[in-house]
């Protein structure tokens, strides 16, 4: 299993595809996808049911051979490896653990196949049971335990053997919302104490947004954009992936001005003015993606000289620590506009039906083409 | 919401379908105890058939011989039954697929004398052409394995469908090859299936006639051919004895088989709802 | 390393089913074996044996030692089929009426049987299946226990058993007569009502699985719905419960039916010497008159009788592993 030794490759190109694809019969699940996925990294990849990341992360673990492409770990393709070979250890969503087993035996499993020495297997499974607080229930069987038990075994047999890539399936996908929250950091901090590279399939933005270093969005056997949840969030590439991530506001338009640093977009509730480039042509048709809580909303005219609209509040939420407004423009549209609930909201004093103003900032939105 | 008709009526029709069902061995095991040889009287608590039992030599023997024939033809259904049950299961598409599976399921109702006739004519070729087989204990103990491996196979594949195949491929994640999956953790997890199927195979084999008659040899006799002769010939409660004993055992054995699974999966479902809490 | 150029169109991937995701996994020499081992034990032991049986059933009749003749005369080389041996068993001679002789009767009332036998199995195995699957979940598995039973002990005994209770001098006689219903024993035994009687007693089982596996999964709140709607008990039940069912009756019916046309042991030991079933027909053919190449005509003549409700079961119940899929 040793790397090729002559070349040392870059750590931000550990984990790599290269123009991964697979099909099943008529139907294409993942449709060239190349990542370079760096090491310690925890990379997420997300989307919703049948966007292919499920049959990319099967690829990397092994259990479903590419049709074609090729993945590189170390430097090393290990497409032709059988995932018994692999330095490769994934943690299912369902856990999968052995249930004729206890949990010690299950942690052991790994090592034993290795044929390490009975000590070595001792040492190695007792240091995986206290890494995650398990060590008095080495004895239990698996039905003995409760579901966030269960992970945590689940968790401890795939770091055992200290694989150069951990493969996550939903790792929170089986848990109630209350130990989400806390297993979510909890995991992010044994994975970081290991210090070993991640990746991790899940639907859920949240999970993603939390616990990921670095973001793919998939959709259709595609990915739409990496990026830091950061990026993906303020700067979305395209419509989907806008749309896709928490909430937007999406007014389709047409390029008015298009120059180096600034360009803006007409649209039907006027013209708007974005603070970047587009280096597209005049006239293309686009779209303005820009996030609820970038837009201000107020009763009296703000001193602001562009993308001030007006309309009329139909919709309000109270959320408790923010609140949600919906309102019309005359055009047809309809924007989401949320402010936090602080001193200004008794300032605001908006009500339904009230005509209001709404703007924003030319760099809190951005330009989409698709 | 059930209503009176259907509580009681119900209640009724089961009781007299179990008394049908019962019927034959209540009088059986009452008969097995009478003093003379009267079917309809009883005459009077005596063991005397059960002597007579012990002293008949040709039930002892056939029982010894269908003991080992059964235990034979239970292990062999058995692995035969894994081996059909996993390419059904597993394996999606194949040369010759539904031939197979026709071929595997087809004894469960094909008519005994047809598969016993066609067995005959194999053996009788074979032994033509070969010299081998000679009729007698191993070629019964073929003949009832077609059928246990039939039977076998529709306990296990049931098994098999229902197991999670996860834990498969999270054991060749963690480095196990094919052949360590299947005997590490599929076969545990199938273990209990496959004793079914070794019981249920047993069972048929003990109980077989039409079968054994067609493929045993001269001289050799399984206990139901035994008993098949007796009962053409009319009316022995030395066989109500040995029908008792028969009973008494298998009773025995069904019952607390049932006790044991009952306290298993109650002693289970405490655990689970335990861990849950804690 | 973001966006691939932009693809043609794609429909939905589908889910790789779990069931058959281990595609590359499993090395092909075991996957040969796992399915030669098998194969090869049904291809010798029953499609093999299948395949004899047709050949002799075209052959001549031949002495004690060799009951067969070969099919072609090893001196001429000529291939001689007899189809006599399947001739004689729809005509006696050569003017005689067609579909006139003992072995046509002989199936025809094996088949007739049959279909009372599985009725009878129906009608009794029904409302009883039904009434466990509606029993409390607590006491199922009892009463399952109870039924399945008799089925673990054998079952030639049992039929023995009945010889005693229908004897002229048997209990069910003394009872009758105690009772005062009768002055003299009637004789129910080796008749053709003491068959069937011996005959739905083995099978009952049979019938009642099937159905309360599937009556047991039916959700019966469906009945409840139509009570709702205004149908009374009974008419739900034949409205609602039975056609949900179907799928449970016909494998019911087909397990009992199929191999009650060929049965052997309960007709000889409960039935009449007349009224001969073709499974003691093939039987006497074979041992008796020694006739091997008749008898296999005979077989061969039953198995095309019941390929249609073969394919009806196997349709039924069909492969369960392609049925999950």
């Amino acid at each position: 299993m040793a790397d090729k030794p002559a070349e040392k490759v870059p750590r931000e190109r550990y984990l790599e595809t290269i123009k991964l694809v697979k099909r099943f019969d008529e139907a294409v699940a993942v449709d060239e996808v190349s990542l370079s996925i760096g090491k310690g990294e925890i990379f997420a990849l997300l989307g919703s049911s049948g966007c292919g990341k499920s049959t990319l992360l099967r690829m990397l673990a092994g259990f479903e051979k590419p049709t074609s492409g090729q993945i590189l770990l170390g430097g090393q393709d290990v497409v032709g490896m059988p995932p018994y070979e692999r330095p490769v250890n994934m943690m299912f969503q369902s856990y999968a653990l052995f249930p004729h087993l206890n949990i010690w035996e299950n942690v052991a499993f790994g090592l034993k196949r290795e044929g390490l020495p009975k000590d070595e297997v001792q040492k190695r499974t007792g240091e995986m049971l206290d890494l995650v607080q398990l060590g008095t229930y080495a004895k239990r069987k698996p039905h003995q335990l409760s579901g966030g038990q269960q992970q945590r075994v689940a968790l401890a047999r795939s770091l055992a053997k200290r694989p150069k890539l951990l493969l996550l399936d939903e790792p929170l996908g089986a848990l109630d919302k209350k130990l989400r929250e806390q297993t979510q950091f909890e995991l992010v901090n044994i994975i970081e104490k290991v210090g070993v590279t991640v990746v991790m399939v899940t639907h859920d933005q949240e999970e993603a947004m939390t616990m990921a270093s670095r973001i793919a969005v998939m959709s259709k056997g595609r990915v739409l954009q990496v990026g830091t949840p950061k990026e993906i969030y303020e700067y979305p590439a395209t419509r989907f992936v806008a749309d896709f991530i928490g909430n937007v506001n999406l007014l389709d338009g047409q390029l008015s001005l298009d120059e180096p640093d600034r360009c803006a977009v007409t649209t039907r509730i006027g013209e708007v003015q974005v603070g970047h480039g587009v280096s597209g042509s005049l006239g293309m048709k686009v779209a303005i993606a820009v996030r609820p809580e970038k837009v201000s909303i107020a009763k009296q005219r703000p001193p602001v000289d562009h993308n001030l609209f007006m309309g009329k509040v139909k919709e309000i939420a109270y959320f408790g620590s923010y609140n949600t407004y919906i309102v019309a423009t005359p055009g047809g549209d309809r924007l989401k506009i949320t402010e936090p609930n602080g001193t200004r909201t008794s300032q605001l004093d908006i009500t339904w039906e009230d005509e209001v103003f709404f703007w924003w900032d030319n760099t809190d939105a951005v330009v989409l083409r698709d | 919401m059930k209503t009176w008709l259907e509580k009681n009526f119900g209640k009724a029709w089961m009781a007299v379908v179990f008394v049908f069902l019962y019927l034959p061995l209540m009088f059986m095991v009452v008969f097995s105890f009478n003093s003379t040889r009267q079917d309809a009287n009883f005459t009077g608590f005596s063991l005397r058939w059960y002597e007579a039992l012990t002293r008949d030599t040709k039930i002892v023997e056939g029982f010894w011989l269908s003991l080992k024939v059964a235990a034979v033809t239970g292990v062999f259904s058995a692995v035969l039954g894994t081996f059909a049950a996993f390419v059904l299961v597993r394996y999606r598409r194949f040369l010759g697929r539904t031939i197979f599976s026709g071929m595997v399921n087809a004894p469960l109702v094909m008519p005994e004398v047809v598969i016993g006739m066609s067995l005959l004519l194999l053996m009788v070729g074979a032994q033509n052409a070969f010299g081998w087989p000679q009729r007698g204990m191993l070629t019964i103990i073929l003949g009832h394995t077609l059928l246990g491996m039939a039977y076998g196979m529709v306990v296990i594949q049931s098994r098999l469908l229902e197991m999670d195949r996860r834990i498969e491929e999270a054991a060749m994640d963690l480095g196990a090859r094919p052949h360590q999956v299947f005997f590490l953790i599929t076969l545990p997890n199938i273990f209990q299936a496959i004793l079914a199927a070794f019981l249920l195979s047993f069972t048929l084999s003990f109980d077989d006639v039409v079968i054994s008659e067609f493929l045993s040899g001269p001289g050799v006799n399984t206990l139901p051919q035994v008993i098949f002769g007796y009962a053409r010939r009319g009316i022995n409660p030395t066989i109500y004895a040995a029908a008792t004993l028969l009973i008494a055992t298998v009773t025995v054995v069904i019952v607390s088989y049932s006790v044991w699974v009952a306290r298993q999966t109650r002693k289970r479902e405490r655990e689970m709802a335990a861990a849950m809490r804690g | 390393m973001t966006t691939a150029v932009p693809s043609p169109s794609l429909t939905p991937p589908p889910t790789p089913s779990h069931q058959g995701g281990q595609v590359a996994a499993l090395p092909m020499p075991g996957k040969r074996f796992v399915i030669g081992v098998p194969y090869v034990w049904l291809g010798v032991f029953f499609l093999l044996p299948f395949l004899i049986l047709v050949y002799i059933s075209f052959v001549d009749m031949g002495n004690d030692i060799h009951p067969f003749k070969p099919i072609w005369d090893s001196t001429s080389g000529l291939l001689t089929l007899k189809y006599e041996n399947y001739w004689s068993i729809f005509k006696e001679s050569e003017d005689g009426a067609l579909f006139k002789t003992l072995y046509v009767e002989a199936y025809l009332r094996s088949i007739w049987y049959a279909l009372l036998t599985a009725a009878l199995c129906l009608g009794l195995g029904y409302p009883f299946a039904y009434f466990i699957a509606r029993s409390p979940a607590s006491v199922r598995p009892a009463l399952l226990m109870m039924v399945m039973l008799p089925f673990w002990t054998s079952f030639l005994l049992r039929v023995y058993a009945w010889k005693g209770i229908l004897a002229d001098q048997g209990v069910l006689n003394q009872l009758l007569m105690a009772l005062g219903i009768i002055h003299e024993p009637i004789q129910m035994l080796y008749t053709n009502v003491s068959m069937l009687v011996g005959m739905t007693y083995v099978y009952l089982p049979f019938m009642v699985l099937p159905l309360y596996a599937n009556l047991v999964k039916m959700d019966f709140r469906l009945l409840e719905a139509a009570y709702d709607l205004g149908t009374t008990p009974f008419k739900a039940f034949w409205l609602v419960t039975v056609p949900l069912s179907k799928a449970g009756i016909i494998a019911g019916f087909m397990l009992v039916f199929i191999p009650s046309v060929g049965e052997f042991v309960i007709p000889s030991l409960l039935g009449g010497p007349e009224n001969i079933m073709i499974g003691r027909a093939v039987w006497d053919e074979m041992f008796t008159a020694n006739n091997w190449p008749r008898a296999s005509a005979l077989a061969v003549v039953m198995i095309g009788l019941i390929v249609v409700p073969l394919a009806v079961y196997y349709h039924y119940t069909g492969d369960p592993a392609e049925r999950k899929a």
